[in-house]
């Protein structure tokens, strides 16, 4: 797969949000985009964006993959033909796998005259957000405000399809952060898209497997590069009640020490089993109700 | 509970995931094997090795009508006899016709999966012959009448408590955790049936064309004993286990052994070329092999060729997360783990019989990573999920549902409209239970069996994004 090098960093990117992040992370993509401007480079959304159309690939529904793959295409490709943008930059392995990997022969095999192409160019220049912190931007250090323990759990399609790993972990090191090793990282959490749903006591299973590698770190969040599988994993801690927490990785990054604070809960609190400590933008902390008043 | 294999997969899967020890059992024992194979291949050039043993399959599958010619050439020319058997049912006809000819009564088997594939046993025992097997995991297996939950180690699933059990009360042994006392006991009941057998039937990991050869590795020496004592030995092996040279043979073994078992070579290789000859001090009177396609064909005919290059050392099994929670009975059919899911639906008549075994993966890829002929299984399972969507075997309503998914995304207007809608049905559900979601209507309702859900946020990523570019800064949140 051709790979785009750059003889200078690229100024100008396209963020392809991935609509998990859209619709139910805002977050994770502000602290993408406040990573990525923080090194002074100009981030473009385009707001045409929707969903990649994996999980209709992964279950075996060519036509219906193809039919979002070639709006995602139509979507990003001109502003790369435009040379509008330099690159396009996600905040998921598994979304930027999609992409990247499987559009090609997902297009060829739908023969369709000239997204083939297209897709082939845009994956060249498309990046994981820590493959292109550190890869392209030559990333040194980007101090994080996390006083807690750290361990890093290792997504399946950026680990093995888009093979980016040293990448996160560098810079959870360079962070500050206090990194604990957990074993099993490298093991898939049970997600699977559908297949959470389809084989729900497997993916169970699977995840309680996770949860327990996790504990037996002494790590009390654990970071990751896709919201998916962090939705997952999260999911079954809040569940039950775990004193550990999944967070993505640019939301990690993103914190400066000043944004930190305890949201231990009081004793008289209900939610005795919550985490020790919390950021007022994690998703189990919204109040709906304030909402409301607001 | 033991998985009841004949159950439905839903049905072995919930057996297998509520048995207090099973995944306990598996994960150490696939774990422990994972990491003997790593220190072997982390010892010599692991990377060229799997590139020279794909090389070497990939030129097999391109060769493998000329290959078994020549392979069957040199078999007679030994004084052998080769069979083709188009299916399961025609490889139990001829060895069944071999025994009624032969006045066979007792058989000893090595351990074999190709004879697990066409049941030989069932038919042989059906015609009152009779069957032994020798390889002492595949021993215990038969004395629970159970079937191998993995390809290499077929009593993976079992702790050495439950074998003492098992033949405490099949064997009439006092019960003991000695594994060594266990192993003695099975030892001196198989040394006289091998004296006893009248037939030797044995699997094949790998046959050589250039000299009509037949190898099998066991770390027992029953190997050896099936292909030797007996007067006539069968060897049973799927086309696909042909290798081109002697040369060749040795990479194939280096590869099995460092990847199934994590040894540098087994403690047995046994290679059989054909009958005793007058100068030989052993061997059978008489040298059968069964080549059995079984499906194998028309794997390479409808693009799931990669497949076949396969060499059967269960290290996908080993590294696979869904096969640590199910073990291998969870799969229900004879090969289990990644490679199990790909062509048990293809050995079988009709695909959407198995249609679930595709499924059941996250496509992690640990499988692909591990594979010494570096099989792209999880590329081989999304073909399969396409190949039956294709042939209409999944339900109408989730190709409904996907359609519709697709129609939404297509436009990012309907995308968002439909965001806001989630929107605000999450946000109600949440709402009803302290903020986060802990119930959702079907079929999403199997997510919330076990794990909670966050709402939709209240303003997306693309509301605060348009504020943002209105105002220069952020929303307030």
């Amino acid at each position: 797969m051709h790979r785009k090098t750059f003889a200078s960093p690229p100024s100008k990117v396209a963020l392809f949000v991935t609509c998990m992040v859209d619709m139910m992370y805002p977050q994770v993509g502000i602290a993408t985009v406040e990573l990525l401007e923080r090194q002074g480079v100009e981030v473009v959304f385009p707001e045409g964006q929707t969903c990649c159309g994996q999980p209709a690939f992964n279950a075996g529904y060519h036509e219906e993959a193809v039919q979002m793959a070639t709006h995602f295409l139509d979507v990003f490709c001109p502003l790369l033909e435009k040379g509008d943008i330099e690159a396009v930059v996600v905040p998921s392995g598994s979304c930027g796998a999609m992409t990247r990997h499987f559009y090609l022969s997902l297009l060829q095999d739908a023969g369709i005259r000239s997204y083939p192409a297209r897709a082939e160019a845009l994956a060249a220049v498309t990046f994981e957000l820590t493959e292109f912190l550190v890869d392209v931007l030559k990333v040194q250090d980007l101090p994080c405000g996390y006083p807690g323990k750290v361990t890093y759990h290792a997504c399946c399609h950026l680990l093995r399809e888009l093979r980016v790993d040293r990448q996160p972990r560098q810079l959870l090191r360079q962070s500050g952060v206090n990194l604990v090793e957990m074993e099993g990282s490298a093991e898939c959490c049970g997600f699977g898209g559908l297949f959470s749903v389809k084989n729900e006591p497997i993916s169970t299973a699977m995840g309680k497997a996770k949860l327990q590698y996790v504990a037996g770190s002494g790590a009390d969040v654990v970071a990751m590069c896709d919201v998916s599988c962090m939705t997952h994993v999260q999911g079954l801690m809040h569940r039950q009640q775990s004193r550990q927490r999944a967070m993505h990785i640019a939301e990690l990054l993103n914190l400066r020490s000043g944004e930190v604070h305890d949201t231990r809960p009081t004793p008289s609190a209900p939610s005795s089993g919550a985490p020790p400590v919390g950021f007022s933008r994690r998703w189990q902390d919204i109040k709906v109700e304030d909402d409301h008043a607001r | 509970m033991p998985v009841d294999v004949g159950a439905d997969f839903k049905t072995r899967v919930k057996q297998a995931v509520t048995d207090p020890h099973l995944a306990e059992t598996v994960t150490r024992a696939t774990i422990s094997l994972t990491l003997k194979k790593d220190q072997r291949y982390a010892e010599l050039q692991g990377q060229r090795l799997r590139d020279e043993t794909r090389q070497m399959k990939t030129y097999v599958l391109r060769h493998l009508p000329q290959l078994l010619e020549q392979f069957e050439q040199n078999v007679q020319m030994n004084g052998g006899q080769v069979h083709w058997a188009q299916d399961a049912d025609e490889a139990n006809r001829i060895i069944c016709n071999l025994a009624t000819q032969k006045d066979v009564r007792k058989v000893v088997k090595a351990k074999s999966m190709a004879t697990e594939e066409i049941h030989l046993n069932q038919h042989l025992e059906a015609i009152g012959v009779e069957c032994v097997e020798t390889d002492l995991g595949e021993y215990i297996i038969q004395l629970a009448r159970e079937m191998p939950s993995h390809i290499v180690a077929p009593v993976l699933h079992k702790s050495v408590d439950d074998i003492s059990q098992l033949f405490a009360e099949k064997l009439d042994m006092p019960r003991t955790l000695d594994p060594q006392a266990l192993c003695a006991k099975a030892r001196s009941v198989l040394r006289r049936e091998f004296l006893n057998a009248d037939m030797g039937i044995s699997g094949c990991n790998f046959a050589i064309a250039d000299t009509g050869t037949v190898c099998i590795v066991t770390n027992e020496g029953n190997g050896r004993l099936v292909s030797t004592l007996p007067p006539i030995y069968v060897a049973v092996m799927g086309i696909e286990k042909l290798v081109p040279t002697v040369q060749d043979a040795f990479l194939q073994y280096q590869a099995l052994a460092r990847s199934a078992t994590g040894q540098k070579v087994t403690v047995y290789l046994s290679m059989t070329n054909g009958p005793k000859q007058p100068e030989d001090v052993d061997g059978p009177r008489e040298f059968h092999v069964v080549l059995l396609d079984n499906g194998r064909a028309q794997m390479l005919a409808e693009g799931y060729g990669e497949a076949l290059m396969c060499i059967r050392c269960g290290a996908c099994l080993n590294a696979c997360p869904v096969y640590k929670q199910i073990s291998g009975h969870g799969y229900g059919h004879t090969y289990s783990g990644p490679i199990g899911a790909v062509i048990s639906p293809l050995l079988a008549r009709d695909m959407a019989e198995s249609k679930e075994l595709p499924y059941a993966s996250t496509l992690c890829g640990a499988c692909r990573d591990a594979c010494p002929v570096q099989i792209d299984l999880p590329g081989l399972l999304l073909a399969l999920r396409q190949d039956l969507v294709e042939r209409k075997a999944m339900p109408r309503l989730e190709k409904a549902g996907l359609r519709q998914y697709a129609d939404i995304m297509q436009k990012t207007g309907s995308y968002v409209r439909m965001g806001g809608m989630a929107r605000a049905g999450s946000r109600t559900l949440s709402r009803m239970s302290g903020g986060t979601i802990r119930m959702l209507p079907p079929p999403l309702h199997h997510w919330t069996k076990t794990r909670d859900m966050p709402p939709f946020a209240r303003r997306s990523f693309r509301q605060q994004w348009a504020h943002r570019n209105r105002t220069g800064e952020w929303e307030k949140t």
